[in-house]
């Protein structure tokens, strides 16, 4: 799966990283605690969130993350758009609930990964 | 063993949005020095976990990574209030942050077990009101 892919699936509209969306999708983490995603996200993995703030970008660069999906149609302010831009990272906004955007992408065969420990 | 490179960088607790700064650029300056994208990855995440303690806890503080061809060793040193009990500070899910830390999606109590999780070796030297140094060696 691509972000280009999550984008249709989510109905969800691209406001940074746009020149990334290309890039492959191989597990998906969703979570508002960034202590948890820290300690849990997976290699090529997109994150889905309800949280918008700076740190919410800074946590996907600290990890690798391949896109940030804001659920329940959060949208990030300047600062951290212009902030994704220059890591060139991927940022989506859907209306779907976090619920139903994991819901979705899971039907489409997304997964959370292998659980370890 | 030949160190090849020193950063240093001043933590400050005034703005939490700045917080990560000096990971960032731990991380940038790694992948132009080649080092191995799973080492990066270790240091990138200890590194911001302790950034993002030492705002929380500590009121800041100062950061020194060294590079070597073997090792990154990251020291973390602040003036804060010291760890009461480091055994319980160790535990998963064992958290003193307030509530608006956790509002900013942190204070899940992860950190520290997350820094050990990826550094070879963890060391704490602790003084309640004086201050901790944390040390974090990652081999490369």
């Amino acid at each position: 799966m691509t972000v280009n892919d999550i984008i249709e699936i989510l109905d969800a509209t691209p406001i940074a990283g746009k020149d990334r969306l290309d890039n492959e999708v191989k597990t998906a983490c969703g979570s508002d605690m960034m202590s948890d995603v820290l300690a849990f996200a997976k290699t090529q993995c997109v994150l889905l969130t309800g949280l918008c703030n700076p740190q919410v970008i800074r946590t996907a660069e600290m990890m690798d993350i391949v896109a940030i999906i804001f659920v329940r149609g959060k949208t990030p302010d300047e600062t951290m758009i212009k902030m994704a831009d220059e890591m060139e990272l991927p940022i989506l906004t859907t209306n779907h609930r976090m619920f139903s955007s994991c819901g979705l992408l899971y039907e489409h065969g997304l997964t959370g990964g292998i659980i370890d420990g | 063993m030949a160190e090849l490179m020193e950063l240093n960088y001043t933590v400050s607790n005034e703005d939490f949005t700045r917080a990560g700064e000096a990971s960032s650029d731990v991380k940038k300056k790694l992948k132009q020095l080649g080092v191995s994208p799973e080492a990066i990855r270790k240091v990138a995440i200890a590194l911001y976990e302790g950034e993002i303690n030492m705002i929380i806890h500590a009121y800041g503080g100062k950061i020194k990574v060294t590079i070597s061809e073997e090792a990154i060793t990251l020291i973390l040193a602040d003036k804060g209030p010291g760890i009461a009990d480091v055994e319980k500070a160790m535990q998963a899910g064992y958290s003193t942050a307030p509530d608006k830390v956790r509002s900013l999606g942190f204070g899940a109590g992860m950190g520290l077990p997350n820094m050990k999780k990826n550094s070879d070796s963890m060391e704490i030297q602790t003084e309640l009101g004086v201050g901790t140094t944390v040390t974090m060696v990652i081999n490369i």
